[in-house]
């Protein structure tokens, strides 16, 4: 709502606030308040326990504010290394993939609005198809493993993130807001299919741009089940939040994840380094999202019926 | 476009022979091209695949050099009810996530609508948005550490105050109850952005005009606000009931994971094909699982999309 609007109507509330408007008012403050402490307790308790020395959680639990403030869960997982090469694997996954995604889907999102192109309906269905009929899970994890031989591949990880027909339809809605004149003037000054693409609407398509791209990041970084169907043992390095899963579920990879600092299990921290790698993998998400929200919520509002 | 000129291009387009239409928009063609490879590669590939659900697999002879059995895995599965318990499971949950979180979704918006102070929705819009970013890795961890007996935050809270402690890792009955809970505080954030849009959208005057007329809070929520939202949460609740018989698999993954214990009543088709897949190596099952489920989904999208074609046809998906 424009800022105009706003006060607008908070002049003429306070010419006549009903009762029953205060009571929603009331209520609506009071309701929402709670919920947004529900939504943030969770992480405070990862937060405050990644804080907390290990014979204090094993008497008194989880604990928001540590009763017993150490910092030696971070001091391990830090020292282990292993948090750092998949933060440096997660970073290059996640820049590369939404360039690369990126790039393909703004392609395909102007080819697929241009009313003059003969096989836009064709191609657009061939594409939309996908989402609606799929072979399952075992047949592709075969033709993945076997026919293709990506086990254990990065890229049987890194691929199929590129990108989804979702993105692809909200690329498109995004492009049927440009006027088709552009395209029109575009070729009666003698410009190609692609000089026009890259000179005269992508520049209009920075909005697009950020919210795919945001939604991209977003999905190579947290990605988790990929590489749980493709990575095994034999794979050191995993991507940040399976390097988690398996941190939480793997005592191998919890001790991994300290490497060459405590030889027995038991001596391990086990609580708090899994909270402080938590922290770490969650860590910059909830740091950025906060000023890139806006780009999500023009995707959700763009995208939220397809085109 | 406007009509007329439609025309002269369908007029134009007829005209042309096969080779000149390729030949005009190849360049067109080159761009959706790594697209059009990429679905081909990982959704189309796969498909032929689907026989693998019609033989008994075994490693050596490869999906094509098995033996062919019919629909001999379809009936064991049928015949031993499990896929009846997992087609049960899937829906319910479905349902459950669907019609509560349009409900969660809508009562947050207009509540947000209905507070004065921009600062706080905008302060609390972005912790609600929260949940939605993180991983489901971190959301099976941080349930864990809310429930676990042990050390969980509410035994915490519920031990502090001389309660009885609450054991959910080993009570199956209260898992759809926590799963709906935790769906919900994931994704009413997220959800609740289309119906605020909505609300924004709402023709300020009209509002105005009900004040005027005397109407109070409730009367404008009842007789103005939700009436707009009726076909924004008319084609939401269709659209999403098109996808019920897909599980949200990273949900029930990591919160449940492998605890059997649990299975009775959390275990949905996207986890069973998980499990038949990658730890017991039992292809064929899985793949017959999953051919089931595809079909039917297929089958209810098309129901679905029949329906909206009537109600509201400038949605429908095709």
């Amino acid at each position: 709502m424009a800022k105009k609007d706003m006060d607008l109507m908070d002049s003429s509330a306070k010419i006549k606030l009903g009762r029953s408007d205060m009571i929603i008012r009331g209520f609506g403050y009071a309701f929402v308040t709670i919920y947004a402490v529900c939504c943030i307790i969770p992480f405070l308790i990862i937060i405050g326990t990644s804080f907390t020395s290990e014979a204090s959680i094993n008497t008194y639990g989880v604990q928001i504010f540590p009763k017993e403030f150490t910092l030696k869960a971070y001091s391990m997982v830090l020292g282990g290394g292993l948090i750092f090469q998949s933060y440096a694997l997660t970073i290059i996954m996640t820049v590369t993939g939404t360039l690369v995604g990126l790039s393909i889907i703004a392609m395909t999102g102007y080819a697929l609005q241009r009313q003059d192109f003969f096989f836009r309906n064709i191609i657009s269905f061939y594409i939309y198809f996908t989402s609606l009929f799929s072979a399952g899970l075992a047949p592709y994890y075969l033709l993945i493993t076997q026919t293709y031989g990506l086990k254990d591949s990065y890229l049987a990880v890194w691929l199929p993130l590129l990108m989804s027909p979702w993105l692809i339809i909200l690329m498109k809605n995004f492009v049927k807001a440009i006027p088709h004149e552009i395209t029109e003037s575009g070729k009666i000054d003698g410009a190609g299919d692609f000089r026009i693409f890259y000179s005269l609407i992508l520049p209009m398509l920075k909005p697009a741009l950020a919210t795919i791209g945001l939604f991209l990041a977003l999905g190579y970084w947290n990605e988790w089940y990929q590489s749980s169907l493709f990575l095994s043992s034999k794979v050191d390095v995993k991507p940040l939040q399976y390097m988690l899963y398996e941190v939480v579920n793997k005592t191998s990879t919890l001790k991994q994840s300290v490497a060459g600092q405590y030889v027995n299990v038991t001596d391990i921290p086990t609580v708090s380094v899994k909270m402080a790698n938590a922290v770490l993998a969650t860590g910059p998400v909830v740091l950025v999202y906060p000023f890139v929200q806006k780009y999500f919520v023009k995707g959700i509002t763009v995208g939220a019926v397809k085109g | 476009m406007k009509s007329k000129e439609k025309v002269a291009v369908k007029k134009y387009k007829s005209k042309l022979t096969f080779g000149q239409k390729v030949w005009q928009s190849r360049v067109l063609i080159l761009m959706c091209l790594p697209a059009v490879l990429f679905f081909f590669a990982f959704n189309y590939m796969p498909l032929p695949g689907i026989y693998v659900a019609f033989v008994k697999y075994n490693y050596r002879d490869g999906i094509f050099g098995s033996t062919f059995i019919g629909f001999q895995n379809f009936k064991f599965l049928f015949s031993s009810g499990k896929l009846f318990q997992l087609t049960r499971n899937t829906i319910l949950y479905n349902l459950a996530f669907i019609l509560l979180g349009n409900v969660m979704a809508v009562f947050v918006a207009i509540l947000l609508n209905e507070l004065r102070s921009r600062k706080f929705v905008k302060v609390s819009q972005t912790i609600m948005f929260l949940p939605y970013f993180i991983s489901q890795v971190l959301v099976g961890l941080l349930v864990f550490y809310l429930l676990n007996y042990d050390s969980g935050f509410v035994n915490g809270v519920l031990g502090s105050l001389g309660l009885e402690l609450f054991a959910p890792y080993s009570n199956a009955s209260v898992w759809p109850v926590i799963l709906v809970i935790v769906y919900l505080w994931q994704q009413t954030g997220y959800n609740s952005v289309v119906y605020f849009a909505a609300i924004m959208g709402i023709d300020e005057s009209m509002l105005e005009a009900a004040k005027v007329d005397g109407a109070n809070g409730f009367q404008r929520i009842r007789y103005i606000i939700l009436p707009s939202l009726k076909g924004t949460i008319v084609i939401l609740l269709l659209f999403a009931l098109g996808g019920i018989v897909k599980g949200n698999f990273g949900l029930f993954y990591n919160i449940i994971g492998t605890n059997s214990l649990l299975y009775s009543t959390t275990d949905i088709i996207e986890t069973y094909v998980y499990r038949a897949t990658l730890t017991d190596f039992n292809f064929s099952t899985a793949s017959a699982v999953g051919l089931y489920q595809s079909v039917i989904g297929f089958v209810i999208v098309m129901v679905v999309n029949f329906i909206v074609k009537k109600i509201e046809p400038d949605y429908s998906l095709f």
